[in-house]
C-alpha cells in the first residue's frame, strides 16, 4: 500500500472518530476538539487526494493545498471563537452544560453584562 | 516493505492511537494534551505527503497556537462541575457509533477506489508561474490563482475577532483581554521571553520572505510571528492592548482592507476583479502579503488573548 493510501484511510478513521466524539461526549470543549479531530482528517483527505496528483515536479497538488491552508486558519478561529463562547458561558453560570434546563448555580456572574 | 513505507505505517498507527485517546480518554485535560501531540504528528504526516507549505501552518497553527488556546482553555475550565449525568444513553452511543463506522467506511472506500490516473492542477498551476513571478505554486494559488478563497478568509478572521469582542462583558468593554500574566522574573519562562523574540521574528519574517519561491508564506510567518507577542504576553513583559485603540483596529482590517483595494484596482483598470497587471504582479502581491502578516500575526494572538476582561484604567 503507497503513503498517500495509509494516509487516506487514516484520514478516514480520523473523521469516524471526531464524529463520534462530537455525538457522544456531554462535556462542550470535547466536543469542540473532537470536532478539529473531524476537521483535521477532512483536511488530510485533501492531502491525500493530492499527493496523487503529484505533477510537474510539484509533490503534491497546489490547490487542494491552499485550499487546506486556507482551511486551517478558518478552522483556528472558528475554535478561537467556539472556546470564548465557552468560557463565557462558565464566568456567567459557573457551569460548562449545554443541556437547555436551567443551570443549577445560574446568576453568579458579578460582572453583569 | 521498505523503511519508509513501515515509519508512514507505524505514524499512522500512532496518529490514529492519539486520536483514539483523545475521545476516549475520561480526563478533558489529558484529552487537550493527546489532540496536541496529535497535532504535532499530523504536521509529520504532511511532510511525508510532500505538502511543507501545509506542515509548516499545520505545525504553528494547529499544533502550537491551537494547543495553546486548547490548554488554556482546558486550565480555565478545571474547577466547571462533572457533566456525566449528561452523558448520552446507550441508545445515542450505539446509533452514533454505527453513524461514524459508516462514515469513515465510505471515506476509506473512496480513498481505495480514487481514480487512475488522478485529476491533478499541479501542471497549469506552474505553467502560469510566470504571471506572478512567484516560484512557490502554493502561494501562487493563495495570492493570485484563488486569491478570492483568501481574502474571504482574512474577513473570517476579522469575523472571529468581533465575534470574540462581543463577548466582554458590560465593564470590561473595549478594555484588555485576557487575564494580566505574571511570572517569577528571575524564571525561566520569562528568560525565554527575553530570548526568543528577536531569533523568532527573524524567523517569521525569513519564513514570510521565502515564501514566494519555497515553503512558507504569510501565515506560517504571522503564525510565528503571533506566538513571540504571545510568550512575552505571558511572560507578563508586556500587556495586551485595549481592543478599543486606533491602530490596533487598523492593523486589522489593513490586509483584507489592502487586498480589497487592489481587487477593486484589477476591476477598475484591468479584466476582472482581483486581476493584477503582469507587470507590477510581483510588487502587490508582495505589499498583499506584507499587510495580510501584520493583520495575521495581531488577529491570531488576540484570538488567543480572548475576550476583554479588564477595563482601561
Amino acid at each position: 500500500m503507497s503513503g498517500p493510501t495509509v494516509f487516506g484511510l487514516c484520514a478516514a478513521v480520523a473523521v469516524g472518530l471526531g464524529l463520534y466524539g462530537l455525538i457522544t461526549n456531554p462535556h462542550p470543549l470535547r466536543k469542540i476538539i473532537a470536532f478539529n479531530l473531524l476537521g483535521s482528517g477532512v483536511f488530510l483527505l485533501f492531502g491525500a487526494v493530492g499527493r496523487r496528483g503529484a505533477a510537474a515536479s510539484v509533490g503534491n497538488d497546489p490547490v487542494p493545498q491552499a485550499l487546506v491552508i486556507t482551511g486551517v486558519v478558518v478552522a483556528f478561529s472558528a475554535t478561537a471563537l467556539a472556546i470564548a463562547l465557552l468560557l463565557r458561558l462558565f464566568q456567567k453560570t459557573g457551569s460548562t452544560t449545554l443541556s437547555s434546563g436551567a443551570p443549577p448555580n445560574a446568576s453568579s456572574d458579578p460582572s453583569g453584562g | 516493505m521498505s523503511i519508509a513505507a513501515a515509519f508512514e505505517v507505524a505514524l499512522a498507527a500512532v496518529v490514529l492511537g492519539l486520536g483514539i485517546w483523545t475521545i476516549a480518554v475520561r480526563e478533558t485535560y489529558s484529552a487537550t494534551v493527546g489532540f496536541v501531540a496529535y497535532g504535532l504528528l499530523v504536521a509529520l504526516i504532511w511532510v511525508r505527503l510532500d505538502a511543507v507549505d501545509v506542515a509548516l501552518t499545520e505545525a504553528a497553527i494547529g499544533g502550537g497556537l491551537g494547543g495553546v488556546l486548547l490548554l488554556g482553555a482546558a486550565a480555565r475550565l478545571r474547577d466547571a462541575g462533572p457533566t456525566a449525568a449528561e452523558a448520552p444513553g446507550k441508545v445515542v452511543r450505539v446509533t452514533a457509533a454505527i453513524l461514524s463506522v459508516l462514515t469513515a467506511a465510505a471515506l476509506a472506500g473512496a480513498v481505495l477506489l480514487l481514480p487512475d490516473p488522478a485529476p491533478t492542477l499541479a501542471p497549469k498551476a506552474v505553467a502560469n508561474a510566470s504571471a506572478t513571478g512567484l516560484a512557490n505554486p502554493v502561494t501562487n494559488v493563495l495570492m493570485a490563482f484563488r486569491a478570492m478563497d483568501t481574502m474571504l478568509e482574512k474577513v473570517v478572521l476579522l469575523l472571529a475577532i468581533i465575534g470574540v469582542w462581543s463577548l466582554a462583558p458590560d465593564d470590561a468593554w473595549g478594555g484588555h483581554p485576557g487575564p494580566r500574566h505574571q511570572a517569577d522574573p528571575l524564571g525561566v519562562l520569562v528568560f525565554l521571553a527575553r530570548l526568543l523574540p528577536p531569533i523568532g521574528i527573524v524567523v517569521g519574517i525569513y519564513i514570510f520572505w521565502t515564501g514566494a519561491n519555497h515553503p512558507g508564506g504569510a501565515f506560517q510567518g504571522g503564525a510565528i510571528l503571533a506566538s513571540m507577542w504571545l510568550l512575552a504576553i505571558m511572560a507578563g513583559l508586556t500587556d495586551t492592548p485595549p481592543v478599543g485603540r486606533r491602530w490596533l483596529r487598523f492593523i486589522l482590517v489593513a490586509g483584507p482592507g489592502l487586498f480589497l483595494v487592489v481587487g477593486l484596482g484589477g476591476l477598475w483598470f484591468g479584466a476582472a476583479f482581483l486581476a493584477y497587471p503582469p507587470a507590477q504582479a510581483k510588487p502587490l502581491i508582495l505589499g498583499i502579503e506584507v499587510a495580510m502578516i501584520l493583520t495575521i500575526a495581531a488577529t491570531l494572538g488576540l484570538l488567543l488573548a480572548g475576550a476583554p476582561e479588564r477595563s482601561v484604567k
